[in-house]
């Protein structure tokens, strides 16, 4: 097990220098440097700098030297200080800035993969034991639905339909008049009832995939030989499901954390936009838009990098479980 | 009765005697086309995705005034009603298609406007009526349009509303139609070259380049794409000319898009070169190339017109993600995500939910395409449980 986690974590040495690689790439690309539209822009309303200070500037932020040296010194900062740069546009360091939108990013994206899964298991489990019924279309349905809309217009027309219905408006965190309030158990209800509608729109598009994936995978099970023997001993049949088919189509589900956990990272962004969630979301757009590129490019980083990890997990969480993956692993080396 | 019987029974089996004929001797896409026919949900779609199309490529002639066009005081005016039955007080009965124009009030307590029809003065409409001149393409243009009224200066019709600067909302989403579904289309056949040379490279050659490519596949799958997209599509500076912003931002979505279509051309031409009639084709001495194109990729063609008609609607809406964010298509150019920036604010769509009308298209044309490409696939392998 342990040779099998160390070998997995070697394997992702090169995809994290890849990543470190284009987020390096996205900070390099807009055309011209921040340094050198500051310096117009100061000239352009009216300030002067001379030479000197403009080349002070230059070189304070490094933007004299060749880009491979700005990547290693930019990695240098990362790796050994912690540091993944400056924001220009907030005169902040990134960290700060993540510090505080990091968190929450976190928490919704996280919490839309377990609503995902409290959503789709019993879904699917349903639907596999009761196949061709009426609620199993019904759910197929809404699957296919969840796969195919777009999260974000999804996101719209919820937000503005649960406005007109309810005149709650699930925008933001906190409603308006707990803005300012410490955290209190009303402060947390409310909390909890602006989370709701992100959380499911955002694990939606996972759920239709998840359901999908569940109903299959129970659906081959049932049909192999040990439940019908099973079945004939008279095990009772809640126990014989949950005993055991259930618990192997199980472990394909965990698998699919690979593929929808980009899928929930970037729907989070969107939907956060839409909903007016403070996560990394928005910040990201203020920092595309703003060509504030230390910032853009290193959301960009730590959200592939999570996403890379979270595979990681699921990896060894799956081998954890099943250990016909582990001895195989083992027998491949 | 019974004789009539056993000669309608021999007519049955000598009629499924020829059905198997006509099963054994027809071509892989006669077999194809007749799974796809008994899908009724794909074949529905797949009209309804081609008169979207159809409405895509002459928005001029079907919406009826230039996406451009300002109606003052007509801002944010909610959809104008189409009528049948004349609803003046003195008439009543069939008058065929018309709308009545809009009388705008403040609201003294709510301090908003509200619009309402003028009842007592029906404005008649009808098909190919004269119109604002457009262009078809190029030089060419045309003022007829495929519904209008030949009353004198009438008042807009605006069947889903207007916008914030009093524009017209469906000339606009016909308008943006055109950028948004061709954007799909240019960037799945952007995504398929791609796909294609570099799937089919590494299923070719094998060993280290198969080896790199599909570790290339692996990490551009394992990042999230939107925020990548977002990045990307930064380094496009504002102020350049529509086309070429158009063309950057296909670009950009098939850096991103051709992984997919690479498996499959990877993942097919594996699994096909070790299949008899391509050992034979070895056997025989013929070429590599012969092999791959003449033997090979006639045999998965169709399972990449599945891939491909899958991938067409996230291109769409990546599209309208990236400019609904204002980092896609930069108005005055239409798009649907350009229309629904407008939809931004819950608070507005409350007031004026014809806003978020474009929405309901791209959720349709993304429905449609995922319903061909539904049907497609359970055709794409007509071999299977026969």
């Amino acid at each position: 097990m342990v040779a099998y986690i160390v070998r997995r974590s070697v394997m992702l040495i090169p995809i994290l220098l890849l990543i470190s690689l284009v987020s390096f790439a996205i900070i390099e690309l807009p055309p011209g440097d921040w340094v050198t539209y500051q310096i117009e822009n100061l000239r352009a309303s009216g300030i002067e700098l001379n030479e000197d200070e403009a080349e002070r500037l230059v070189k304070m932020y490094g933007f004299d030297q060749p880009a491979w040296k700005r990547y290693i010194r930019w990695m240098r900062g990362i790796l050994f200080k912690f540091n993944f740069g400056w924001s220009f546009q907030w005169g902040k360091t990134v960290n700060e800035l993540l510090g505080e939108r990091l968190p929450l990013t976190l928490l919704v994206s996280i919490s839309a993969l377990i609503v995902s899964w409290i959503i789709a298991i019993p879904i699917g489990i349903y639907s596999a034991t009761h196949q061709y019924s009426v609620l199993d279309y019904i759910f197929t349905f809404f699957g296919f639905l969840g796969l195919t809309i777009p999260t974000f217009l999804l996101a719209m027309v919820l937000a503005w339909y649960i406005f007109k219905l309810t005149e709650f408006a699930p925008l933001g965190l906190f409603s308006i008049e707990y803005m300012d309030e410490p955290m209190s158990m009303e402060k947390f209800i409310d909390m909890l009832k602006h989370l709701v509608l992100p959380l499911i729109i955002i694990g939606l598009n996972g759920t239709g995939a998840l359901i999908r994936v569940m109903r299959g995978n129970l659906l081959d099970e049932l049909k192999k030989q040990y439940v019908i023997t099973a079945r004939a001993k008279g095990v009772n049949e809640m126990q014989l499901l949950f005993k055991y088919p259930v618990r192997m189509s199980m472990n394909p589900v965990i698998s699919t954390i690979g593929w929808i956990l980009p899928g929930i990272f970037s729907g989070e962004v969107l939907v956060s936009l839409v909903l007016g969630l403070q996560t990394t979301g928005p910040l990201l757009l203020r920092a595309v838009l703003a060509q504030d590129m230390f910032l853009a490019g290193s959301i960009v980083m730590i959200l592939s990098v999570l996403t890379v990890l979270g595979t990681l997990l699921s990896d060894i969480l799956l081998a954890a479980l099943d250990p016909r993956i582990r001895y195989s692993a083992a027998a491949a080396r | 009765m019974t004789a009539s019987t056993e000669v309608f029974e021999e007519v049955l089996v000598a009629d499924q005697a020829e059905q198997d004929d006509r099963f054994y001797y027809a071509s892989q896409w006669s077999l194809i086309w007749w799974r796809f026919r008994r899908h009724r949900v794909a074949i529905v779609s797949t009209i309804l995705l081609l008169l979207l199309y159809l409405l895509a490529v002459l928005p001029g002639f079907f919406s009826p005034y230039l996406p451009s066009t300002r109606f003052e005081s007509y801002q944010e005016a909610p959809p104008v009603r189409l009528h049948w039955m004349d609803k003046s007080p003195e008439g009543g009965g069939f008058i065929g298609p018309h709308y009545y124009g809009y009388e705008k009030t403040l609201n003294k307590e709510t301090f908003k406007y509200e619009f309402a029809p003028i009842l007592d003065n029906p404005i008649k409409l009808r098909l190919f009526a004269p119109g604002p001149e457009y262009t078809i393409v190029g030089d060419w243009t045309s003022t007829v349009h495929f519904f209008g009224t030949d009353v004198e200066e009438p008042p807009p019709f605006m069947l889903f509303g207007a916008d914030r600067l009093g524009r017209d909302l469906l000339s606009r989403t016909l308008y943006g139609a055109r950028i948004s579904l061709s954007i799909g289309l240019i960037g799945v056949a952007l995504s398929l070259i791609l796909g294609v040379i570099l799937g089919g490279i590494s299923g070719y050659f094998g060993g280290l380049v198969d080896e790199v490519i599909q570790r290339l596949i692996d990490f551009l799958i394992s990042i999230p794409q939107i925020p990548l997209w977002m990045a990307l599509s930064a380094a496009l500076p504002r102020d350049w000319p529509v086309l070429k912003t158009y063309f950057a931002i296909t670009i950009i979505l098939s850096i991103l898009g051709w992984t997919g279509l690479a498996r499959v051309v990877r993942g097919k031409l594996l699994s096909l070169r070790e299949e008899d009639y391509a050992m034979a084709a070895k056997a025989a001495g013929t070429g590599e190339s012969r092999i791959i194109f003449k033997h090979l990729l006639p045999g998965f063609t169709s399972h990449l017109i599945v891939t491909v008609t899958l991938a067409v609607p996230t291109m769409i809406l990546a599209e309208t993600a990236l400019s609904f964010l204002g980092l896609g298509i930069q108005p005055p150019a239409v798009s649907w995500g350009t229309l629904l920036q407008d939809a931004q604010d819950i608070v507005a769509i409350a007031q004026h939910p014809h806003q978020l009308i474009p929405a309901a298209w791209v959720m349709a044309a993304v429905l449609l395409f995922n319903n061909v490409g539904d049907g497609l696939r359970d055709a794409a392998d007509p071999y299977s449980d026969h």
